[in-house]
């Protein structure tokens, strides 16, 4: 984690929500940081707060304790510009797919700002001009995955945050878009937080990879990952010792 | 495009069978209590102008001010009691306290309040048709899902920006079916209401017609709020098919 400057710095970040009468700890003492321009993958078992750690960072949730800091300031989605890719892409459906890009643009910078030629850009990148004039339930998974991804890019965000993303795609579409994820990212180097739980994916596709706890969460520990970038299994023997290092340190937070 | 002809070509099949059943039961009974359709249309051509075209205006006039009523207050009390939780808690309450409530039954104190005139069927045909919508848009409203709501959090959005950008155009399916519920229980209420301090409207011309046994006119009027109650079936359709072509 060292070297270059930092875009993003979580220190001592707690999160608690109340259930019924009584509150429940989601992230406790979390500390993390990314490098500008680098993708830090976060992974860990479900219900370990890697949700609502994404949350806090795209300054839906308020109410925590700690610093949660974006190029040295506090998270405020007014002033930073923050791209987020949910869970099932958000996208709303009586848009069209060139009005759910506009969208973020739009609302960020008015409608007359819209970078027309980046969005043009965007388009040829991501294999989305057939598609404009189409509703999402007109699309693939595939393709609604890139729409969304299209949507945050054209904001031009200091930060894009990705909710276990490539999550609801099969096998085959998911590499084609996270192939096509990498090329995108590679031409703009967007700051990105990918939450996933599939370590594959986080080697794939993140340089730094963030362990999370079980509830309540807490990172417990962040490698670098020198494959970053490479396809699965090319570099077998690299690949099995750093698939194995996640799962013992996952395995051994489980039993903790 | 080939889905609207099929559409039209079922209408005017269902026109057909529908007229022609009534003209042959007509001739069957072959009572003036039970005219056959042609004599009808032929009175209301030959009449329409100088005898009916003035209770047609007076109900459709009555109608569109009551349903105008309903949009502006409804929509936005639907919208606000949709995305904002404490406002919903305050008014869902006297929402369903008052939705029971038979609305026609409540017309002699419209009535004791706005007095006989126009008023007094404007606020029934509004009191009909506000606690569909509100609590149709309403529930349209927290049927978004969460997600859609995230980026836009993420972004800063004001609340105007998220009602005008996400909020609104979803709620208008919804708005349009409660619309198109609402309109024939408000063709019902007007056709009633108008039973009383008028002498205009097509409620006050039906009954007229029927006092005085003239029962082709009798028919003819109900075959014209009929009409006025499929035009207002066929507008939402229109309005459905222009502004939520995403369906």
């Amino acid at each position: 984690m060292s070297g270059g400057p930092q875009m993003i710095k979580i220190s001592n970040l707690s999160v608690c929500y109340k259930n019924v009468d009584q509150f429940v700890k989601v992230i406790e003492n979390a500390n993390l940081t990314v490098k500008k321009g680098e993708i830090c993958a976060i992974i860990g078992p479900s219900g370990g707060g890697k949700s609502t750690l994404l949350k806090v960072l795209a300054g839906i949730i308020v109410d925590y304790s700690g610093e949660v800091l974006i190029d040295g300031k506090k998270v405020d989605p007014k002033t930073h510009r923050i791209g987020l890719i949910p869970q099932n892409y958000g996208l709303v459906k009586w848009k069209t797919v060139e009005q759910n890009i506009f969208l973020s643009a739009k609302i960020k910078d008015g409608k007359n700002n819209i970078d027309m030629d980046f969005y043009e850009k965007l388009l040829k990148e991501l294999k989305l001009k057939d598609f404009v004039k189409r509703y999402p339930s007109q699309l693939s998974g595939g393709q609604m995955q890139r729409v969304s991804m299209a949507r945050a890019l054209l904001l031009k965000p200091n930060v894009l945050l990705m909710d276990e993303s490539f999550s609801a795609l099969d096998a085959m579409t998911r590499e084609d878009v996270q192939k096509m994820f990498l090329e995108v990212w590679d031409a703009h180097k967007v700051t990105t937080i990918l939450v996933t739980h599939d370590i594959k994916e986080a080697i794939y596709l993140a340089k730094d990879i963030a362990i999370i706890s079980s509830s309540p969460g807490r990172i417990v520990e962040v490698i670098s990952n020198h494959l970053f970038g490479c396809i699965n299994g090319s570099v077998d023997l690299e690949y099995a010792h750093i698939n194995n290092k996640l799962r013992k340190i996952l395995k051994g937070d489980k039993q903790e | 495009m080939r889905l609207k002809e099929n559409k039209l070509i079922n209408f005017v099949i269902a026109f057909f069978i529908v007229f022609g059943l009534w003209q042959i039961i007509a001739m069957l009974i072959n009572k003036p209590l039970f005219p056959p359709p042609y004599a009808i249309i032929i009175n209301i051509f030959t009449t329409f102008q100088e005898g009916i075209a003035i209770h047609v205006v007076y109900s459709f006039n009555r109608i569109v001010v009551g349903l105008l009523f309903t949009l502006v207050i409804g929509v936005p009390a639907g919208i606000l009691m949709g995305y904002f939780k404490k406002i919903d808690l305050v008014f869902s309450p006297i929402i369903y306290f008052n939705y029971p409530i038979p609305k026609i039954a409540l017309l002699p104190i419209v009535m004791l309040i706005f007095g006989l005139g126009d008023l007094t069927k404007i606020v029934m045909i509004f009191l009909i048709t506000f606690f569909p919508v509100v609590v149709n848009i309403r529930d349209e409203v927290k049927n978004i899902p969460e997600e859609v709501f995230y980026p836009m959090y993420s972004l800063g959005a004001t609340n105007f920006q998220i009602i005008k950008e996400i909020i609104f155009p979803g709620i208008l399916k919804a708005l349009l079916t409660s619309l198109r519920i609402g309109i024939g229980t408000a063709i019902s209420v007007l056709f009633f209401t108008e039973n009383f301090g008028t002498e205009y409207g097509m409620g006050y011309f039906i009954m007229d017609s029927w006092m005085r046994i003239n029962y082709i006119q009798m028919y003819s009027g109900i075959l014209i709020l009929s009409v006025i109650g499929l035009f207002f079936f066929i507008l939402t359709d229109v309005l459905e098919g222009i502004f939520c072509p995403w369906r």
